[in-house]
């Protein structure tokens, strides 16, 4: 019988090791899988690089592993923000990397790694900063920059629901991230409010298929 | 001359928004436009981080943090809104699905470059979120800012000095001064606010804008 399901966040994490690249959901902190992030936190591990659409906020989730001084490098579009404190101060003093990805090229290289494609030719950037010293190529009069996939050992994610063959539906905008990152990581770990029984998703609106996921932990409802 | 403040500039951007359309409206200034769109003119507004069909904010004591918009405020979802996940959700704009986005800017060039995601300051921590996809990737790019800066230079310009968010991908500005148009043929002054003449607005601005 196969059950994806962990009994607990620490254990569902404690093979990340040292070094590793982790895709963590998330769009600000809805979708944030702040329990797995604590779990991460609690085992110590370091010089991660982290994918996420932020650098963190307040104190918990990215901007907590952030403080613990676990992230040597961020992949990220929108670092700066009001409570990006921890990321602000560890940019300043040189102590993380940061890649500065536009929003959807950051979504089309982890949705191209998980679709198994070399490369992408994107039209956004091109001509800015942000696309300096990149191959470009003009394809049917427009212009486009070639972007990689950004592969990752392990990718953390929020859903609602899953069950033990690591399906997953998601609740409102805390989506975001959670089913291209699914695709894109070796290991995928879900946290989820419910672990419900096989056959009690409706398969017509699950969102991640259980292919793309390895673990799933319930948190439950008043925590997640 | 009658300057418009920031809600007669909404109300302004408001007017050429069309029934059925799809519309990214960008944090900050460009916001406040939706307070403007007529109930009885079904207008889609997308928030790149993942729904289509916004509804305004909750009350007070109603926020669902899970329901955000690219602002990171609590919203509402309409009845027949959708969620959908980040590659989607830029395949919005990236495929020319969008009809419209309103961004704010620092500086638009008269060809309708576009510079607004980073001040090019030594030492200022970049971001660019968004930005860069929504502005090339919309059918029409609106721009919506004052056209002078505090210290009186014109934001419309006939090149970008800061750091550029896209190429050639801005038709229309809607200031407080006037609404012009951009784009391959340079700009042209679509309307200007009252007791402001033609002469004025070259003066203001340093370009050679015809009617």
């Amino acid at each position: 019988m196969i059950d994806k399901s962990f009994d607990s966040a620490g254990a569902a994490v404690a093979d990340i090791h040292d070094g590793a690249s982790v895709m963590i959901g998330g769009f600000g902190t809805a979708g944030m899988p702040d329990q797995l992030i604590d779990a991460l936190i609690a085992r110590g591990v370091g010089d991660l690089t982290i994918i996420n659409n932020n650098a963190g906020n307040g104190e918990q989730g990215v901007a907590a592993l952030i403080r613990e001084g676990r992230v040597k490098k961020i992949i990220c579009s929108f670092p700066r923000q009001s409570d990006s404190h921890h990321f602000d101060a560890a940019y300043r003093a040189g102590s993380i990397e940061l890649e500065l990805v536009p929003q959807g090229n950051l979504a089309a290289r982890i949705q191209a790694a998980g679709a198994g494609l070399g490369a992408i030719f994107t039209p956004t950037g091109y001509g800015t900063l942000l696309a300096e010293g990149k191959e470009t190529r003009e394809i049917g009069g427009r212009n486009y920059v070639l972007e990689y996939p950004i592969h990752a050992d392990f990718a953390l994610i929020k859903a609602q629901q899953g069950d033990r063959w690591g399906n997953l539906i998601y609740r409102k905008t805390a989506r975001n991230f959670g089913p291209i990152m699914a695709m894109a990581a070796r290991t995928t770990i879900a946290q989820v409010s419910d672990i419900v029984p096989l056959g009690a998703l409706d398969p017509e609106v699950i969102v991640t298929p259980g292919i793309f996921v390895q673990r799933v932990v319930e948190i439950g409802r008043e925590s997640a | 001359m009658n300057r418009l403040n920031r809600d007669q500039m909404a109300e302004r951007v408001a007017r050429d928004i069309p029934e059925g359309a799809y519309v990214n409206l960008g944090i900050g200034l460009p916001t406040k436009v939706a307070n403007y769109l007529p109930q009885e003119r079904d207008i889609f507004l997308q928030s790149e981080n993942g729904l289509l069909g916004m509804g305004p904010a909750p009350a007070a004591g109603e926020e669902d943090w899970e329901l955000i918009n690219a602002g990171k405020q609590a919203v509402t979802l309409l009845s027949g809104g959708a969620f959908f996940h980040h590659a989607d959700s830029f395949a919005m704009m990236r495929g020319g699905h969008l009809d419209i986005c309103v961004l704010g800017a620092f500086q638009v060039s008269v060809h309708g470059d576009l510079a607004n995601w980073h001040t090019g300051e030594s030492g200022a921590i970049p971001a660019v979120g968004g930005a860069m996809d929504l502005a090339i990737g919309a059918r029409q790019t609106f721009v919506m800012m004052d056209l002078l800066t505090k210290s009186g230079e014109s934001k419309l310009v006939e090149a970008c000095t800061y750091p550029l968010t896209g190429l050639a991908c801005v038709s229309r500005v809607y200031s407080d001064l006037g609404v012009f148009s951009v784009g391959a043929e340079g700009a042209r002054v679509i309307e200007l606010v009252d007791g402001l003449s033609l002469e004025d607005i070259r003066k203001l601005t340093g370009l050679p804008l015809e009617g």
